[in-house]
């Protein structure tokens, strides 16, 4: 197939300037699978956005396509759709923006429709629908180099007569056929007159058209890879595909520690420096210590988190784009159905235990909506990385380590285990009770499609990295940097003569006196009290602000800090501080990411008032039942 | 009318109507109609589960739940419960060779 002969339908003379786009905005439709992302990614590269549309969280890109001449096209990326039933939130986006009636956005002047050539039975019928719309459309019959291989194939020229649009046999992957796109971007609009267009409403009638357009087309389609069942009859394996899973997974998780831990420390030490060198370039006063307390160190408290963030997108995406990940959902959704949620959350809750902000960005490989925001609730109950130091801590200043199981485990490993047992099940308890009640789903079912296996593309994971990455130090980080700053206000001020006051004379020890008699049933005084609201940004936020409290470096005095905290707290009050780290939501990190995923601002408070709720019960209960049996 | 969207139960039960989860792992039916409500059914039609279309039963995910089927080129999984409500004719030996 040689690429002048591989679209069809276009005029031949062109009245307009060559090189001059006759379109300004273009959508580009398909469905999910067909490699429309690819193709965008290709077309425009790094000239692209993130953007929600105002009120739904459907994320969409837009783009900048670059002909030769140098003129422009806007790209839309709508999101992937089977038909243009505005049932979903999904489709009803793409419906709105290609009829412009979505706010905020262009109706467009033309479509891209992206189809799978491996699947244009079903894919066809989608065609139908689209180009009934009346926009001029251009279809891109995408992967052909896998038709090709597999022994398929199609003939666009009759095709593009039957359809009325121009067709072209493309690959995104290899870039064959895209010429196609500029040479439609510049012809000169021709009204499509389809010689038949499908009925709607029967899909038995919709892929008979369809099957009857492929066959007009001498469509045969290639044979399903061998190599993917052959994959598949391993990784679904009654057995054996038990315990690759496991291994996968524990893989997944020895790469973010081993790789991750490290480079955020590593990370963190450079910030460190940095904020001492600042400290001594800057005079001594208030600006120095608003930039190096409240902006450095806030923004450093986000970039910390950044390494391990993207090694798990890094790995994630090699899953989902080797079509690993799709299996995975397959094998755990057995045990997510008896929480009430399917095999598509489990990734994200596990990714949870390393860190909730990319567990909570990773949920958007959830189709239904009530199901996401169900695994986004309950995925902050999963202990993070950053409850591990407070839990070291706490623990070894007020647990004696005695053998419980031989040598190895003893009463602290005990009780460390318990904490994370705490954790997940809350997170059981609050999804089952959820998903019965406000998040029921009824008419939703577990339906996963399969696609072939892979290898994945480093352009395309490359590309959704940086999105990740913005996405997380643009939109959550301008919340953390606001926090951050609030906290170093409350902590520096007031100011007399122009020098901060002692620690207990500043605006967070007012607070924290302030809101003692609210914490004293827990067993807490001031100092833990101004603690806890400091975690409230980040929880391990507490050591360091513990260890100024009692005038002590944290790093050089781990010692004296476990020793002063003894004279705050009881061994009852030890137990209710860490029975409340394990459910309060003390991140603010997750707030904003719980606020930028939902698109609004309810489910982040609604998950902060419950999480303390349950924190605050929890940790009166743990405190008095312990006064009961330790003191 | 092929499918029917939780109406003529009577039928059905008058009906020896089997469903794609009685098929066992490598036996293939004719899709005949879905029982459920009309978005997962339009749902599972867009993923190519069309009456009149031949479904394979391709593997039981490991515990037996989900299992995969392919059906019109592409393999997708479906929980037991949902494909209970998929009525299918069974393939004969000879339907299935004559295909």
């Amino acid at each position: 197939m040689s690429v002048p002969v591989s679209i069809q339908g276009l005029a031949a003379s062109s009245p307009h300037v060559p090189g001059t786009p006759v379109y300004k905005t273009v959508a580009v439709v398909g469905p999910p699978n067909a490699g429309k992302t690819t193709l965008f990614n290709r077309l425009t590269g790094l000239r692209q956005k993130v953007g929600n549309f105002p009120g739904v969280t459907v994320e969409h890109h837009t783009g900048t396509y670059r002909l030769e001449s140098g003129a422009e096209v806007s790209l839309i990326d709508l999101p992937g759709v089977y038909s243009l039933n505005p049932k979903s939130e999904d489709e009803k986006v793409t419906v709105d923006v290609l009829n412009g009636e979505m706010p905020g956005a262009e109706r467009p002047d033309a479509i891209i429709l992206v189809l799978d050539s491996n699947n244009l039975n079903r894919h066809l019928v989608l065609a139908g629908r689209v180009i009934s719309l009346g926009l001029p459309t251009l279809v891109l019959l995408n992967m052909s180099d896998e038709l090709h291989k597999q022994g398929g194939q199609v003939d666009v020229l009759p095709l593009a007569r039957q359809l009325g649009t121009p067709v072209a046999l493309v690959s995104a992957v290899t870039g064959e056929g895209l010429g196609a796109v500029a040479t439609f971007l510049v012809a000169t609009p021709q009204a499509p007159e389809p010689l038949e267009l499908p009925i709607f409403g029967d899909p038995r009638h919709c892929r008979e058209w369809a099957v009857r357009m492929g066959t007009h087309a001498a469509y045969r389609r290639g044979a399903t890879p061998e190599w993917t069942r052959r994959l598949d009859s391993i990784f679904l394996h009654k057995f054996w595909g038990g315990i690759i899973f496991a291994v996968v997974i524990v893989a997944v998780f020895q790469t973010i520690f081993s790789l991750g831990q490290p480079a955020s420390d590593l990370l963190q030490h450079v910030l460190d420096n940095v904020a001492v060198r600042l400290g001594n370039v800057l005079p001594a006063g208030i600006i120095n210590s608003l930039v190096v307390n409240g902006v450095w160190k806030g923004a450093g408290s986000v970039l910390v988190f950044l390494p391990q963030i993207l090694l798990l997108f890094l790995v994630i995406g090699i899953l989902e784009d080797s079509g690993y990940l799709a299996r995975a959902a397959v094998i755990s959704d057995k045990v997510m159905a008896k929480v009430g949620l399917n095999g598509k959350s489990f990734i994200p809750l596990l990714s949870a235990y390393g860190c909730a902000v990319p567990a909570i960005m990773a949920t958007r490989t959830i189709e239904n909506k009530r199901d996401r925001i169900a695994t986004i609730l309950i995925a902050p109950f999963m202990t993070c990385s950053a409850r591990l130091p407070v839990y070291t801590m706490v623990i070894a200043a007020f647990i004696p380590n005695h053998p419980v199981l031989g040598p190895v485990v003893g009463t602290r490993a005990v009780a460390m285990l318990s904490l994370y047992v705490l954790g997940f099940a809350m997170a059981v308890i609050t999804a089952r009770a959820l998903k019965s009640s406000v998040l029921r789903s009824r008419d939703v079912a577990f339906i996963m499609e399969l696609p072939p296996y892979r290898w994945p593309m480093w352009k395309s994971l490359g590309l959704r990295l940086m999105d990740r990455a913005n996405a997380f130090i643009f939109r959550a980080g301008t919340v953390i940097l606001g926090v951050s700053i609030l906290l170093w206000a409350l902590t520096y001020l007031p100011m007399h003569n122009g020098q901060p006051p002692d620690i207990a004379d500043s605006a967070i020890s007012h607070i924290g006196h302030f809101i003692e008699p609210a914490i004293r049933p827990l067993g807490f005084n001031w100092k833990i009290g101004v603690g806890l609201l400091s975690s409230f940004a980040a929880r391990e936020v507490i050591i360091a602000t513990m260890g100024t409290l009692h005038g002590v470096d944290p790093e050089s005095h781990a010692m004296a800090l476990q020793q002063a905290l003894k004279s705050d707290l009881t061994p009852a009050g030890a137990i209710a501080l860490l029975v409340f780290f394990a459910f309060a939501m003390q991140c603010m990190s997750t707030m904003a990411v719980v606020r930028r995923e939902t698109n609004s601002w309810k489910w982040p408070i609604l998950q902060f008032l419950y999480m303390t709720t349950v924190a605050y019960v929890a940790a009166f209960v743990a405190y008095r039942i312990t006064l009961l049996y330790w003191n | 009318m092929v499918f029917n969207f939780m109406k003529h139960h009577a039928i059905k039960s008058v009906r020896t109507l089997r469903t794609l989860c009685d098929l066992g792992v490598g036996e293939s039916g004719i899709l005949e109609d879905f029982d459920m409500p009309q978005a997962i059914a339009e749902h599972l039609m867009n993923l190519g589960f069309v009456p009149g279309l031949e479904v394979l039963v391709a593997r039981s995910g490991p515990g037996g739940n989900p299992r995969v089927y392919r059906v019109d080129g592409t393999e997708v999984a479906l929980r037991r419960d949902l494909s209970r409500c998929i009525g299918v004719r069974p393939l004969s030996d000879a339907e299935a060779e004559a295909r």
